[in-house]
């Protein structure tokens, strides 16, 4: 691996008794990129971002995340990383603010580094005008706008994304990788998972997952070319269809 | 410290605005003092009993004002059927129906041998128990009575003391019970529920990706409801003091020492419960099942364990609630002192100690 790598991982395997979710996947994305992590529902992509952060021990192989292993140093990787998970995972009957503060204090900052960067953030990500009330009865939109805020309060160098945007408008999933953007152009290394394939073109490359292996790795347009498809949606499909009839 | 601060912080929150849980917090155990104070009486007087005289004379007029005008009887509203005086016990209208038959009177004044009828509800059968010893008594006092006078029948009595609870109320009894329950279930029940909650709405999973240990998590949720466990506990004491003057004659450091100790068996079986389950749901049931139903059947709280079949008195003995409730009654109505309770103290200490191995093995290896 390469210094600048954020994350480098190597033949990382998890099995769940005789199922085997993640089968020797291989992998670096260097600091400052934002990297797709595509597949299709039971691929194996939130295992595998569970191992990288540190939730989840791999079977076998081995990896770095942010420099450190992720088999002995997962502490240290926490402290590096933030994490935005499919699920909303913010507390519904505390308010947007007190749940900053709680996860802000979780990640051992102090009571005036959260407050500043909580200014910061809310005008980068506009919280200001809905900071105030509990999380449960905000649109989704404005959720996820907040678990993001509580992914970077901490100023993580890698953030990992879990289908940030379901169920999110499309102006709202605009504006949303325009901050990515940003925090790319900052050199935070941007790991997310997408159903959406608009999505899978913003990033700088992408992986593509299939019943626990990486079946391909690439740019997208690259991608794109190299199988002669239309587009990335097509490309998918067909990857995923080959990779079956290959294994019937 | 500061993150086990902030993690018990934010439980306070939810707490405070979940009208539920503050129902469950401090309604419960003010409800559930009143109802086994009052509703649930266990002492008996005042049995509505009916007497069909078919004697007629002074002396089995005597004996009927002999047993409706004690304070254990009170007279039926409606007087036993001549024909069918049974129909009283059916309806409900009279717990027993003493039936002198006719020939008392003349069997009283030749010593001859006689046999008054006591009929029994025995669908409430303490009841049914309690009608039959005070009707022995009666009748023998007014037997007593028909002696000529001066007759001397020797002095041999049963001089019965009852000590620590000297009036024999089951409020004496309950109380300390129901402290027992109440530190238990929200310790164990309340706790389970919360862990199980993060897991369910994913919360758990964010709070994990921080550089946060179980240990403070665990800390920080548990702290809380054992301030708040002590508070109801506290509570249902200074109740049953005013109310029912319930008395406290033992050492009250040694019964928080205690209270502390049994908690922690709580909180075990509430973390053990919480690291096996995934949703609230099936926390609530699990912590029912295995806390509160054990410690309201099997400890000794409703029912006297020696009188259990001997599957349950074995199961009995892992049951925290067994041991705390012979320390809390020890201590509170007969002052006992470590000495005294040193088996149970030695027992419940010992459970403890299990629970939170277990507990904490379990829990490292589901979220660590």
């Amino acid at each position: 691996m390469k210094d600048s790598d954020a994350v480098y991982i190597e033949n990382l395997t998890k099995k769940f008794g005789h199922f085997t979710a993640v089968d020797r996947i291989s992998l670096a994305v260097r600091t400052g990129e934002i990297f797709g992590f595509l597949g299709a529902n039971g691929a194996g992509k939130t295992t595998a971002i569970r191992m990288l952060c540190g939730l989840l021990l791999p079977t076998s192989g081995n990896g770095r995340v942010a420099g450190y292993d992720i088999l002995t140093q997962s502490e240290l990787i926490k402290r590096a990383i933030g994490y935005m998970s499919q699920k909303f995972s913010l507390y519904p009957d505390l308010t947007g603010r007190e749940n900053v503060s709680f996860y802000g204090a979780a990640y051992g900052l102090g009571k005036s580094a959260i407050r500043d960067r909580l200014e910061i953030l809310s005008d980068r990500l506009q919280l200001r005008e809905f900071l105030d009330r509990p999380t449960a009865s905000l649109p989704i939109g404005w959720r996820q706008r907040l678990a993001l805020a509580v992914a970077i309060l901490h100023r993580p160098r890698i953030i990992f994304l879990d289908e940030p945007t379901g169920g999110v408008d499309p102006v709202f999933r605009r504006r949303f990788w325009s901050i990515l953007y940003e925090l790319a152009e900052e050199d935070v290394t941007i790991f997310v998972t997408t159903h959406y394939m608009d999505e899978a073109e913003y990033c700088g490359r992408i992986s593509i997952m299939h019943q626990g292996r990486i079946i391909e790795v690439g740019k997208p347009r690259d991608m794109i070319t190299q199988h002669q498809a239309h587009n990335l949606e097509e490309l998918f499909v067909d990857l995923i269809k080959g990779q079956d009839q290959a294994d019937a | 410290m500061r993150k086990i601060r902030f993690i018990a912080q934010k439980e306070v929150y939810h707490i405070l605005r979940d009208p539920r849980s503050l129902v469950i917090v401090f309604a419960m155990p003010i409800l559930m003092t009143f109802l086994f104070g009052y509703a649930i009486n266990m002492d008996i007087e005042n049995i509505t009993i009916a007497v069909a005289d078919y004697d007629k004379t002074a002396a089995s007029r005597q004996l009927t004002g002999d047993f409706i005008n004690s304070t254990y009887f009170t007279p039926s509203a409606g007087k036993p059927a001549f024909q069918d005086p049974e129909r009283l016990l059916k309806t409900g209208g009279a717990a027993g129906i003493l039936t002198i038959r006719p020939g008392f009177a003349e069997a009283l004044a030749n010593g001859t041998e006689f046999e008054l009828g006591m009929t029994v509800d025995g669908a409430d059968a303490q009841l049914a128990l309690a009608v039959q010893a005070y009707s022995n008594v009666l009748l023998s006092r007014f037997l007593l009575n028909q002696l000529p006078p001066g007759t001397n029948i020797g002095g041999v009595r049963i001089s019965t003391l009852v000590k620590y609870n000297p009036d024999l109320k089951s409020s004496q009894f309950f109380v300390p019970g129901l402290v027992a329950i109440l530190l238990l279930m929200i310790s164990a029940l309340l706790t389970s529920i919360t862990i199980a909650r993060e897991k369910e709405t994913g919360t758990m999973e964010q709070l994990l990706t921080a550089p946060v240990k179980p240990r403070e998590i665990l800390l920080g949720k548990i702290i809380p409801y054992v301030v708040i466990a002590f508070l109801d506990g506290i509570l249902v004491l200074i109740f049953a003091k005013v109310i029912f003057g319930m008395p406290f004659v033992g050492s009250k450091m040694l019964l928080l020492l205690f209270g502390l100790i049994y908690v922690t068996a709580a909180l075990s079986i509430g973390i053990l419960i919480s690291s096996l389950v995934s949703t609230q749901q099936v926390a609530m049931m699990a912590a029912l099942v295995t806390t509160v139903l054990p410690s309201v059947m099997l400890s000794g709280f409703m029912f006297a364990i020696k009188n259990m079949p001997t599957a349950l008195q074995v199961l009995s003995h892992i049951v925290p609630a067994r041991y705390f409730l012979v320390i809390i009654r020890g201590i509170m109505l007969k002052g006992s002192g470590l000495q005294i309770l040193a088996t149970q103290a030695a027992a419940l200490v010992m459970l403890t100690l299990v629970l939170l191995t277990l507990a904490s093995r379990k829990f490292k290896t589901t979220v660590g």
